[in-house]
């Protein structure tokens, strides 16, 4: 197996790292967007207007 | 760098190797079913909290995938249908396929508890646990009634659906899971008796094997038989209505007709044609399910709307 700079190995690396860093961002979008939905009860303009829970 | 370790690498995964580990074809199938639950259910429930819902009751059954793949890597690398999953592939380790199923088993429970209930949360748990311990561990390698209870499991995610909307359980939802558990045995029967030898090499005790291919055949039909009046019955409760009736109506008597079919027949005509009723009996199995499911989502969406009030 020959040395390259750019092996098929490397571009499943990336892959990998690739995808769990987006499932991991679209993770935390997913808990502050739930976060927000449960704070409000559903009023989004609340969360944006700061007057959720008052 | 060793040559051993080099050549290691050569198998190195990609991230669509570890998704692999999540059947995500079943998974479609759960999200779409579990998404018919939620929207069906008397409940309404915020579109968000219902998409979280349903993404971690799909990722729910996306890491049984991942631990049923874990514990029978073994039938799989004999199975022609199953060779190339990535254990028998030789892309994952069987020890990562497990890990990821036991994190993802944890994580999806804890996520649809905060997202709707704990009653949920417990339904999905113990869907996980029906799955991979009594089904994969105990009854799939030791009775050929193993397609029926697998078929349990697959049925869990409407209820999960449902009890996420409405923290509990309901005639309609337990209709739902009867449509499904009945449906799976002849629609997997129908598969073992064209993909014959696979299941005879891996030594798992399909109906076919144990009972006989003829036996198989009045197993399908009957199964079809109750199945029939469980998806009329599902009709009279608030999930039924006009549409409703009209698809379950036109397929039942397609299915019964094709069970019917199947029941009657002769393994040499069968040869013959190479199981062209029996496929056909299959690719309508698909279908049969899916318009169901597609039709109570109609009632609901015309419910919502107030189209029939």
């Amino acid at each position: 197996m020959s040395i390259e700079r750019q092996h098929d190995l490397h571009k499943r690396r990336f892959s990998r790292n690739l995808g769990l860093g987006l499932v991991l961002a679209a993770f935390v979008v997913l808990v502050f967007g739930l976060t927000v939905v449960k704070v409000t009860g559903g009023d989004v303009s609340q969360a944006i207007s700061g007057t959720a829970g008052q | 760098m060793t040559d051993t370790s080099a050549t290691d690498m050569v198998n190195d995964a990609e991230f669509g190797d570890y998704f692999a580990l999540l059947k995500p074809r079943v998974m479609t199938l759960v999200v779409f079913t579990a998404f018919v639950g939620l929207l069906a259910a008397p409940v309404s429930i915020h579109p968000f909290v219902g998409f979280t819902a349903i993404l971690f009751i799909a990722l729910g059954g996306g890491a049984s995938g991942a631990l049923n793949m874990w514990y029978d890597a073994d039938i799989d690398a004999i199975m022609r249908r199953t060779q190339k999953r990535p254990i028998p592939a030789g892309k994952v380790t069987a020890g990562e396929a497990k890990s990821l199923g036991i994190a993802l088993s944890g994580l999806s429970v804890i996520m649809l508890g905060l997202a709707t209930n704990w009653f949920a949360a417990g339904f999905l748990a113990f869907t996980i646990f029906f799955y991979v311990v009594i089904y994969t561990m105990w009854l799939k390698r030791w009775t050929p009634q193993n397609i029926v209870i697998g078929g349990a499991a697959g049925a869990f995610p409407p209820m999960i659906g449902w009890a996420a909307a409405t923290g509990g359980v309901s005639v309609e939802s337990v209709l739902m899971f009867a449509l499904i558990f009945l449906w799976t045995p002849p629609h997997f029967w129908a598969l073992a008796l064209f993909m014959r030898n696979d299941y005879d090499n891996a030594k798992v005790p399909m109906l076919t094997v144990t009972h006989g291919r003829k036996a198989t055949r009045a197993h399908i039909f009957w199964y079809t038989v109750v199945l029939a009046v469980f998806a009329l019955a599902a009709g009279f409760t608030t999930l039924g209505g006009p549409v409703y009736f009209l698809a379950a109506i036109v397929l039942n008597i397609q299915f019964l007709i094709g069970a019917f079919k199947i029941w009657r027949r002769d393994e040499d005509a069968s040869e013959k044609d190479n199981f062209a009723v029996e496929r056909k009996f299959f690719k309508l199995s698909l279908a049969y399910l899916f318009l169901h499911f597609g039709a109570i989502l109609i009632e609901a969406s015309l419910d919502r709307f107030g189209v029939w009030a």
